[in-house]
């Protein structure tokens, strides 16, 4: 039903017949879904509102475990470990793949703490690893430069950006192999935006990237393949330049040019 | 008459009403402090915090039982009913849920407890650790008002762990917590502002009750810390010597009117300086 173009790159999760139910409906909110993620790519998942991208996201670190009710059905194999199994370890699973919301989310605390936040639950108490990898996180997040001599003071107390920044460093601190990005610009100023996207694009060289995406544009700038949904369907999986200049499915042709969502 | 002027004219008069309204309100509220502090400050002296009660007519008397049990009752209570009162509304707040069946029965009953008069409790605690034993002891009177401060800390502890954005819960176990370490770690630090002024004014709400501990702690003339006795309050001293005919009991009734008031006042304006002082840097 759906296009799946090759993905070149080494599958590092594949999505397998996958459909997933928000508690207490019987319709699934995601219908057989079937998707490989490139590793070491940028897949964007874009669409309409409503059609699932974010709630599929939500589904390869598992976190719709945290309200109950919600069913998965199919596959996940991240590294062909089926991740929907119940005798998953959902704990190594989050440090393995890490999220990025849409509002950036630091804690009460200072910027520091925010950053070792992932590594102390990962019981590293060595105040020099600590530093060296709050650090590495920072600089990896392109943050160290701007708050590199306050890492005391509140990581709440940052702009937008730099908050969501924060939050990236927070989330690469802990050195997962996937990092999931939820319309992480969608509440910033453009030039914070900018500084996000280009983070992406030196990201990949360390981890593999899934974003959701509102923004059709910065699907084309950022990623390497994207992804159509349309209604819990997913429509095309294609390399990106030649999903949007030449669509294999009417419908994403549709939704690129402006004729519907 | 224009309908303008009408108009103007009903302003003025409801302007005017709820004006009186306001200032009758407050004429009665300075009343009672300035009197207060007027007899309260002319009845203190040292001797209030160095000597025991005493009876009337003795020169060397003053509240210092009194103060040390009030302290213990209050520290008791607090030591009681603050973990409670936290964790139970951790519970509703974490594990509970918005709509789920208990949470909303555990809510429902506390705000039940908290409007009912504390002489209700008062009596439950008699019957229940005064009548068995056969006499007023310090524990009766710390339970009584232990029991009074769980509802009021476990409603805050709710409000104010529910104000905390459910995308930082999802941050923290985004990150690989569990979800005790995100309670403790992430979502108390976040609400730990309310919780503690919460905490502060419930304990500022029993110091000044003395209903419940009529029933159960009494009062007691001698200088005891032995909680399996009965215990002085400053609450229900004040009202033993405020009623009694005797102008220097009268006297330190006041006294002991002025330092509770002054312990309330304290716990409050502590409250809002910590409220003041943490929105700053959010």
């Amino acid at each position: 039903m759906s296009t799946i173009c090759e993905v070149t790159h080494e599958h590092i999760i594949e999505v397998k017949d996958f459909s997933f139910y928000y508690a207490g409906l019987d319709t699934p909110n995601l219908k057989k879904i079937n998707m490989p993620i490139g590793k070491g790519a940028v897949t964007a998942l874009i669409g309409p509102s409503g059609c699932g991208k974010t709630t599929l996201l939500r589904c390869f670190n598992r976190m719709h475990d945290l309200y109950p009710g919600n069913r998965y059905d199919g596959e996940i194999l991240f590294k062909g470990r089926n991740i929907l199994d119940k005798k998953e370890d959902l704990i190594k699973l989050r440090t393995q793949i890490g999220m990025i919301f849409q509002k950036p989310t630091p804690f009460p605390m200072s910027i520091y703490d925010n950053v070792a936040y992932g590594l102390r639950l990962q019981g590293i108490k060595s105040k020099s690893e600590l530093d060296d990898r709050v650090e590495q996180a920072l600089k990896d997040a392109a943050l160290w430069k701007e708050v590199g001599d306050r890492l005391k003071s509140s990581g709440t107390a940052l702009s937008g950006g730099q908050q969501q920044r924060l939050c990236i460093a927070r989330a690469v601190a802990v050195e997962p192999e996937v990092l999931l990005f939820d319309e992480p610009t969608s509440a910033l100023d453009p030039i914070s935006t900018q500084a996000i996207e280009e983070l992406i694009i030196k990201l990949k060289e360390k981890v593999t990237i899934i974003i959701v995406t509102h923004n059709m544009q910065q699907a084309a700038r950022v990623s390497d393949y994207t992804a159509f949904m349309y209604l819990g369907d997913l429509i095309e999986l294609g390399v990106t330049e030649e999903l949007f200049i030449t669509p294999k499915e009417e419908m994403t042709e549709q939704y690129i040019t402006g004729k519907f969502g | 008459m224009t309908r303008q002027e009408r108009r103007i004219l009903l302003n003025n008069i409801i302007m005017f009403l709820s004006s009186a309204a306001a200032i009758a309100g407050m004429l009665f509220l300075f009343w009672i402090i300035g009197v207060l502090i007027y007899k309260g400050f002319t009845a203190l002296n040292l001797d209030i915090f160095t000597y025991d009660m005493a009876p009337p007519g003795r020169e060397e008397s003053g509240l210092r039982n009194a103060l040390v049990g009030q302290l213990m009752l209050v520290l008791g209570a607090s030591l009681i009913g603050v973990p409670i009162g936290v964790l139970a509304g951790t519970y509703l707040s974490e594990y509970g849920g918005k709509k789920g069946r208990l949470a909303r029965l555990i809510r429902d009953i506390s705000d039940i407890m908290m409007s009912t008069p504390s002489i209700v409790i008062g009596a439950f605690i008699y019957a229940l650790l005064v009548e068995p034993f056969g006499h007023f002891s310090g524990w009766a009177g710390i339970a009584a008002l232990a029991v009074m401060m769980v509802p009021i800390v476990l409603r805050t502890t709710d409000d104010m762990l529910q104000l905390v954005p459910g995308s930082l819960r999802e941050a923290a176990i985004a990150l690989g917590a569990p979800k005790y370490k995100m309670i403790l770690q992430v979502v108390y630090r976040g609400a730990k502002t309310g919780m503690l002024t919460g905490i502060l004014l419930s304990i500022a709400r029993i110091a000044g009750e003395t209903a419940p501990l009529l029933f159960t702690s009494f009062s007691n003339n001698f200088f005891s810390t032995d909680l399996n006795q009965p215990i002085a309050s400053l609450t229900v001293t004040m009202f033993n010597y405020a009623t009694s005919p005797y102008d220097d009991w009268i006297n330190q009734g006041w006294a002991a009117a002025l330092i509770l008031a002054l312990f309330v006042l304290g716990a409050n304006i502590i409250g809002r300086i910590i409220i003041r002082t943490k929105k700053g840097d959010r």
